[in-house]
């Protein structure tokens, strides 16, 4: 059910978040002090390539990796298989990448 | 020897259900013993499996108190509380009957994980010297003295979630004759554990280390198929 | 389950578990996000309610959630890919983990 291909894209990905995460902590924790606005969060993102590039990557990676961590819980819990596992697997990763794309989108260049 | 009180005794006899046996308490008596006491005195038709009675063979494992262990080698004190405890068959694999489970699935994820002797050489050619102390060799040793009990396997929430799981004994085989200098079969065995039922479905739960009543290591002889394999992803493509 | 109980058994549960609330948690916050290009009056409604008690707790647990699958994950990818002990992987899961947290509280009583 895990090749090592799709463990090896797990890992990388998992990898390659775990500085976006600390990043993503960071700037929650110091966004939170004077209270989020959307004027603040647009302030800092809007017409940025920098962070339209970092959450673009963060998007990518995350829903790589969301997709292949829940096919193994859909597959072991939920006694999903063959097509039916793919098919969860394509769809859970299309549709987390669709709706991050146009989360970042909107707070970036939209 | 005297008996000193009684044990309760419920014995999870399958789709039969569980059944409670009142045996008498000896201080020197094993899971085993007490197991087959009521065979010998309270039904003659209780159904399990043993051969050596001294940790070699690896048939009685059953699952005691909820955790799988050597019933030969499990003093019945030590999984005794308030006078009672129960024994069923290993989980994880298809119940025969009683204690007795189908090891055939666990067998044949051996051969599947390519745990067997890949030959380079005939018997013509002189032995190989092995050196003992070599880190492949000493890797291997670790891993070698695996008594096929299935513990591990019974303990795997892996297996249990996933049917094509290879599981923790079949796969330390499989590292144990990667580390093996008499062993040819690399690529067979790097591509045997790396397909859909492979070591990357390991989540490192540690349930088969932790069970173990030898003492190995499975999660880390996994941990190196991973290391391996990941490597050959790199170098091989694949 | 109960009697099975060990500390790595508890460690998957909790990586699982974490994981399983993040990616359910994924969808809404990029909904909620993309209500800038939408609705940036219901954006500023939503990020409003972040003031409250209930929500605070609720944003704490994700930070929690968020930093144990990060660790978490560590971890794993230093048992697999790292031939140490298990003490000294058990040692740095613990230090790193330690240092998160000091830093967390410094940051929280600094600003």
């Amino acid at each position: 059910m895990l090749t090592l291909r799709l463990y090896m894209l797990q890992r990388i990905t998992a990898l390659l978040m775990a500085p976006f995460v600390l990043v993503h902590l960071g700037v929650m924790i110091y966004a939170v002090q004077d209270g989020l606005s959307a004027a603040e969060i647009l302030g800092r993102t809007q017409g940025s390539a920098l962070w339209f590039l970092f959450y673009g990557s963060f998007v990518v990676a995350v829903a790589i990796h969301g997709a292949i961590g829940l096919r193994v819980i859909a597959h072991e819990w939920g006694g999903l298989s063959g097509v039916a596992l793919a098919l969860f697997t394509w769809a859970t990763g299309a549709g987390l990448f669709a709706l991050g794309a146009r989360a970042v989108w909107a707070v970036t260049f939209a | 020897m005297t008996p000193t009180d009684t044990l309760t005794v419920t014995i999870e006899r399958g789709p039969a259900g569980a059944e409670t046996f009142a045996v008498p308490a000896y201080e020197n008596q094993t899971v085993l013993d007490v197991v087959s006491w009521i065979q010998q005195n309270a039904d003659p038709t209780l159904s399990y499996r043993f051969a050596c009675r001294v940790g070699m063979c690896g048939s009685c494992a059953m699952t005691v108190g909820g955790v799988p262990r050597w019933t030969c080698r499990t003093h019945i004190s030590k999984v005794v509380k308030d006078g009672a405890v129960t024994i069923g068959p290993l989980k994880n694999l298809p119940v025969i009957k009683d204690l007795a489970v189908d090891m055939d699935p666990f067998f044949d994820k051996w051969i599947a994980a390519e745990g067997v002797h890949h030959s380079g050489q005939t018997r013509h050619d002189p032995i190989a010297p092995i050196d003992a102390a070599t880190p492949a060799r000493v890797a291997a040793d670790a891993g070698i003295e695996c008594i096929n009990c299935a513990v591990c396997y019974a303990a795997c929430d892996t297996v249990t979630g996933n049917d094509a799981y290879l599981g923790p004994a079949a796969l330390q085989r499989a590292w144990t004759l990667l580390q093996d200098d008499k062993d040819t079969g690399r690529d067979d065995i790097l591509d045997a554990v790396s397909g859909a039922g492979g070591c990357h479905n390991c989540h490192a739960i540690g349930s088969c280390t932790a069970y173990c009543p030898n003492d190995l290591d499975p999660m880390s002889a996994i941990a190196g198929l991973k290391r391996e394999t990941a490597k050959s992803f790199f170098s091989r493509g694949r | 389950m109960i009697a099975r109980a060990h500390p790595l058994r508890l460690a998957y549960l909790l990586h699982r578990l974490s994981g399983l609330a993040l990616a359910l948690f994924l969808p809404v916050h990029f909904w909620v996000l993309a209500l800038a290009l939408t609705d940036p009056a219901e954006l500023d409604g939503f990020l409003h309610m972040t003031e409250a008690g209930v929500v605070k707790l609720a944003e704490f647990g994700l930070v929690f959630l968020l930093a144990v699958h990060m660790f978490g994950g560590l971890r794993l990818l230093a048992l697999d890919w790292l031939p140490w002990t298990p003490a000294q992987k058990t040692l740095a899961a613990v230090a790193t983990a330690l240092s998160f947290l000091v830093a967390c509280l410094f940051l929280l009583g600094a600003l």
